[in-house]
């Protein structure tokens, strides 16, 4: 594969574009709600008689207001017209509707069907870095990946740049773990490609645990060649030629995608051997994860590549010393490598210009709860949680904000007081929640505070490997003691033992799950004590 | 020989190269309590009760797999510690069904040293009380799971020393359980060999020989490294 074949290719795929172009989700979310008969009325409503010359109808990736779905989005004759190509979402449409709206698209009105707002803030306040193709490129055509400037970082990377000035274009961007920890991810790049490791590994994390959260899911399943450019890049960059997306068994679609995705790839000779003619090899392999949240640690993850029971390990060592097999191993999630094309193509400071000083770019966010809008959302870093919820989420139809959720099970809520935050890795810290991966959740008033850290609590103890005392046993009883509060039945003893109890937990568990399992109730004890204390009762029930 | 140099409540003492933290305070005369930990197999740093602290670290470090540096400054003893560690213990007891007086090991077992050791005198959390199984379907041992505290003793020694492998873990957090081959019974586990180290190996009353009775269970734990340095180091006298 040389330069000029990859730009044959975008090129016939632009030549073969037709005027009209209706796009269909068929991301998880819209096909659970029947939109995989919605793409086949659609393809089945396209009319023989010529008007097939002028009309296409494309399978993309997720448009975002997955809440709304399914979603199809209709886009008018493009240039040349003395209109301006219309775009029209059209939400929750039926199999049977889909007659109406191709009807309307060729004769290029708007059809009799609720649309959504295009100029809403939900979509004009978004920022979209990782999930600019997402939507509105055909996840399972490698061709419309091309077309959308697709595989020209790797190009740009292997054949104009060292290994070493690709980690500092990295370090430079200031990029930092969409994972969870937000670690400098050029930081890790260099540990990994300086150890002296005779072979070397690059693991994609996409076991995506948290309760609730979507955002790795949504990438894979709408654009998976990005985050295997993105593999293949750090690859490079560290010295790997062996790559692992670990993936949880629950993303059938999105397994299917990365594996028709690599196939593909490895056709062009995008992965494989001598890639755009250098020395440089790199496969990649999936590895199917059974469900446990603890298997997205990273020295779990790695155990369970190996074929182990899937419990994590000490650190130090850390993986970029003794990873896989004992070898030095690069490991990221979905969304970081997802980030890694775009740097590479548009530079360190263009990525840099995004976001706040210590924490650059967007972040991707699964906003759901008590909101208007729900979905998929990317948003510069810095933008206050106020933006999010009130502008782009459209704030609680008839109630008010109590608090805001991230990070999930090792986070905290937020109360209202606080929503003009801005959401970074260290402002969120300071609050007691953690930026996490991206889960978000907006409560209102009717939530329980004692009942949502029981949640994440018993969430905790059904996950817990059962390796350290802490963990195993201490969720345990921090459940009880929650529950029993949520039951009207706790003295100030018992709050005293679990807030005694949650300090403990914390500095003494092994791994990040059992260390931030307390989190849920140290940061609700924070902000709404009196939610605790109003449930007490005097003297312990039967004494 | 080149030694490390540390200081261990601020005590300035010399360790063997490559020793761990919890070697270093040993070879010094300094107690760290431990648990998972055995000498002569490999170790997983998972019931937390070596954790110490090290100056510099924002994390409290498992002695056992830490390994000592040079100009290291460790405490071991920190009031903190002490609370945490009463605190596992606490919870290791409320975990499964410990009923000391009638149990095999009453005497002889690790946990309740430590308990005593560590001045946990009671138990502030409910006891679980779950209902588990013994397993005496094998000629000569037998492991009873509430006295199991989940140490993994049994599954290392088995899989490194004796290289059977006869053990593993089943399940997850608190529903973990210790497994003879693919769950079936001990007696039916046909890697088995007899060779009784993980009843050496083991902490507690839940791995026994059978026919002792109360208190009469004890494990010689020092037989797995007197083991592995008769292999490894070919010193055949302890
Ligand atoms: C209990 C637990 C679960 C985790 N689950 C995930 C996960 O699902 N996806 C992920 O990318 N990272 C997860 N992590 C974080 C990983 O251990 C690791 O830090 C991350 O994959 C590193 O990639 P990054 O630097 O690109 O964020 C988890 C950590 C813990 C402690
Ligand atoms: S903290 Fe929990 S999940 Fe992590 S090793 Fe300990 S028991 Fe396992
Ligand atoms: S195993 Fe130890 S602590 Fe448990 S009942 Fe037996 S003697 Fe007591
Ligand atoms: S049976 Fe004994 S050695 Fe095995 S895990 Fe349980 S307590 Fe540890
Ligand atoms: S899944 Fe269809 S819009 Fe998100
Ligand atoms: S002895 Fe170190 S963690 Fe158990």
């Amino acid at each position: 594969m040389e330069k000029s074949e990859l730009e044959a290719i975008a090129d016939k795929e632009r030549r073969a574009r037709k005027p009209v172009c209706v796009s269909c989700c068929t991301a998880a979310g819209c096909l659970s709600a029947n939109g995989g008969e919605v793409l086949e009325g659609l393809r089945a409503a396209v009319p023989a008689d010529g008007a097939d010359e002028r009309i296409e109808v494309r399978a993309v990736g997720c448009m975002k207001l997955c809440s709304r779905g399914p979603l199809v989005r209709t886009q008018g004759p493009a240039g040349g017209t003395e209109k301006p190509p219309d775009e029209i979402l059209y939400e929750r449409v039926a199999p049977a509707d889909t007659g109406a709206l191709i009807r309307a698209a060729v004769n290029n009105v708007r059809a009799e069907h609720p649309a959504i707002d295009l100029s809403q803030p939900f979509f004009t306040r978004q920022k979209p870095i990782v999930l600019e193709n997402c939507g509105r490129i055909e996840p399972e055509r490698i061709e419309s990946y091309i077309e959308a400037n697709g595989y020209r970082a790797l190009h740009l990377a292997l054949r104009e740049k060292a290994p070493a000035e690709v980690v500092k274009e990295i370090t430079r961007s200031g990029l930092r773990g969409r994972g969870g920890a937000g670690f400098p991810a050029g930081v890790k790049w260099a540990l990994v490609a300086k150890s002296p490791s005779e072979r070397k590994y690059v693991v994609c994390n996409a076991d995506e645990g948290d309760p609730g959260a979507f955002m790795d899911r949504s990438i894979l399943e709408s654009d998976p060649h990005r985050v295997l450019e993105g593999m293949a890049i750090a690859a490079y960059a560290v010295g790997a030629s062996q790559g692992y997306i670990y993936i949880r068994g629950e993303y059938p679609l999105a397994i299917n995608r990365l594996q028709s995705a690599i196939r593909t790839a490895r056709r062009l000779g995008l992965l494989g051997g001598r890639i755009f003619d250098s020395p440089f090899d790199f496969n990649v392999d999936l590895r199917i994860g059974a469900g446990a949240f603890v298997c997205g640690e990273e020295t779990a993850l790695m155990a369970s590549i190996e074929g182990k029971r899937g419990s994590p390990s000490p650190r130090p060592p850390y993986p970029a010393e003794h990873g896989l097999w004992g070898h030095s191993t690069l490991i990221n999630n979905v969304e970081t490598l997802a980030n890694v094309a775009p740097i590479l193509l548009h530079g360190a400071d263009w990525f840099a210009s995004v976001g706040t000083e210590k924490s650059k770019g967007t972040k991707v966010f699964a906003l759901a709860g008590k909101i208007a809008n729900t979905g998929l959302i990317e948003v510069p870093m810095g933008i206050s949680l106020r933006e999010i919820v009130e502008d782009i989420g459209g704030g609680i139809p008839g109630g008010r904000v109590k608090a805001v959720q991230t990070g999930g099970p090792s986070g905290g809520c937020i109360p209202a007081e606080h929503l003009d935050t801005p959401v970074d890795y260290e402002s969120l810290a300071s609050l007691g929640s953690i930026m996490g991966s991206g889960g978000m959740i907006v409560m209102d008033e009717s939530n329980n505070m004692v009942d949502v850290a029981r949640f994440f609590m018993e969430f905790c103890m059904d996950e817990s490997c059962g390796k350290c005392i802490p963990c195993r046993a201490g969720t345990v009883q921090m459940h009880g003691l929650l529950k029993k509060i949520c039951d009207g039945e706790a003295t100030a003893d018992d709050l005293a033992l679990l807030e005694n109890l949650c300090d403990m937990v914390k500095h003494t568990s092994l791994c990040g799950l059992g260390q931030t399992s307390p989190n849920p109730v140290l940061s609700t004890l924070r902000f709404f004590r009196h939610e605790y204390e109003n449930l007490l009762v005097a003297e312990a029930i039967g004494t | 020989m080149k030694v490390t140099t540390l200081k261990i409540n601020g005590q300035l003492v010399s360790a063997s190269p490559g020793a761990t933290v919890l070697e270093a305070a040993r070879e010094n005369g300094v107690e760290i309590p431990t648990l998972c930990e055995l000498e002569g197999i490999s170790n997983v740093g998972a019931c937390r009760l070596c954790l110490v602290e090290i100056a510099g670290s924002p994390r409290l470090q498992p002695a056992c797999v830490t390994e000592a540096a040079e100009e290291m400054e460790v405490q071991t003893d920190t009031e903190r510690l002490k609370r945490y560690r009463r605190m596992t213990l606490e919870l290791l007891f409320a975990e499964r069904n410990h009923v000391c007086p009638v149990c095999v090991a009453n005497g002889h077992c690790e946990l309740q040293n430590r308990a005593r050791e560590n001045g946990m005198d009671h138990v502030r959390f409910p006891y679980q009380h779950p209902d588990l199984p013994v397993d005496i379907t094998h000629d000569r041992f037998g492991v009873d799971h509430n006295r199991c505290i989940l140490c993994t003793r049994c599954v290392r020694v088995c899989d490194e020393v004796e290289g059977a492998h006869t053990w593993d873990l089943s399940g997850r957090g608190t529903q973990s359980i210790v497994i003879t081959d693919l769950n079936q019974p001990w007696g039916e586990a046909d890697t088995c060999t007899t060779c009784g180290k993980c009843v050496e190996a083991c902490p507690t009353g839940a791995i026994f020989r059978k026919g002792s009775t109360v208190c009469e269970m004890e494990h010689r734990r020092d037989r797995i490294r007197f083991i592995t340095d008769a292999r490894k180091k070919q010193e055949w006298n302890p």
